[in-house]
């Protein structure tokens, strides 16, 4: 006996990014889900945005990681409200996850939620979490084929950051390749290179942000 | 590894469907997935695998269907079958390439083991 159901099987997932869609249009709230590997720069990229945004753009972060919370205290220290998933294995957030951080963060101070997804460049980015856009960052030292072998995750972006451009010139980084394949998986999305570290190319990623919020 | 997510959300679907059935032996699932959140076959076989171990679902067959991505090439209007791991127009190599929505992950059928078979084994 055949049961035909045809039913998304993420659907527990998905209503609640759909809840959290909505919480989030409600309280007038942007929201970008950052997705890499890990050790490309996420957690650096945040805290020098909180600093160098402070007093033009109120940030919230939440911060996902299979074990510790050193990322949402470099957060605060940084400046901003930050709260920690632990995942205690899991891979990658969920939407549901995401809705128990969200009611933790002061919601009413903030324009616009970060959440810093598990470093990996393959689960995240099958689950939505409810947010209005995605970020996908790739450094330098990971090498020049990523978008190419991870097409799914640059194909379902926004925005592309290509971080950790202060060391192209130790590394055998094709900059040109990256940026073909980038437009051949993902014509619309913006892509901005620059260093968290030193500073360079930063304001180009806040003109987007804030022309975001500024909508 | 999402497959773990995923097996653990199709095997609690199952186990659902089989309460409805008054406890249906199930035989048999049919998922579907798309091309950018695709799925490893022999991970998620061994997922399901792992979910289903000493419970109805255990022996059950998972077939895992993957749906092409349809594209269409905005230089020379070719459509065509998209393949990942060759962005590029197949007629005119053109890296201008749109594409048709992508499949998501489904659960698409289950088949149980008929009611009045259980009363004769």
């Amino acid at each position: 006996m055949k049961v035909n159901l045809n039913t998304k099987i993420l659907d527990k997932n998905e209503q609640a990014a759909i809840q959290n869609r909505a919480f989030l249009a409600h309280h007038k709230l942007d929201c970008l889900n950052l997705i890499s590997s890990p050790g490309s720069g996420k957690t650096t990229i945040l805290c020098r945005t909180v600093a160098d945004l402070k007093g033009k753009l109120r940030l919230g972060v939440i911060e996902g990681d299979i074990k510790t919370d050193y990322d949402a205290r470099r957060i605060r220290a940084a400046g901003a409200a930050a709260i920690q998933i632990e995942t205690e294995g899991a891979c990658h957030l969920s939407a549901q996850q995401v809705s128990w951080a969200i009611n933790q963060l002061p919601v009413s101070e903030i324009d616009m939620i970060f959440i810093e997804n598990v470093g990996n460049l393959v689960c995240p980015s099958a689950f939505d979490l409810g947010e209005s856009g995605r970020v996908v960052v790739l450094s330098v030292p990971e090498g020049d084929d990523k978008p190419a072998k991870y097409p799914g995750t640059f194909a379902q972006s926004d925005v592309i950051l290509i971080n950790k451009m202060d060391l192209i010139g130790h590394l055998n980084f094709n900059l040109e390749r990256v940026l073909a394949d980038i437009h051949a998986l993902n014509p619309n999305a913006d892509v901005f290179q620059l260093s968290a570290t030193t500073g360079e190319g930063m304001q180009q990623w806040y003109n987007w942000l804030l022309k975001r919020v500024a909508k | 590894m999402h497959e773990t997510a995923v097996a653990q959300s199709i095997f609690d679907t199952i186990i659902e469907q089989s309460a409805k059935l008054k406890g249906a032996k199930p035989l048999r699932a049919v998922i579907s997935c798309g091309q950018f959140n695709t799925l490893n076959d022999e991970v998620m076989t061994f997922a399901f695998e792992a979910a289903a171990e000493g419970t109805i679902c255990q022996g059950m067959r998972l077939e895992i269907k993957h749906i092409p991505l349809s594209a269409e090439c905005q230089m020379c209007q070719k459509q065509f079958t998209f393949d990942i791991h060759s962005p590029v127009c197949p007629a005119c190599q053109s890296e201008q390439i749109h594409f048709q929505p992508d499949a998501p992950l489904l659960l698409e059928e289950i088949e149980f083991e008929d009611i009045k078979d259980q009363g004769l084994s």
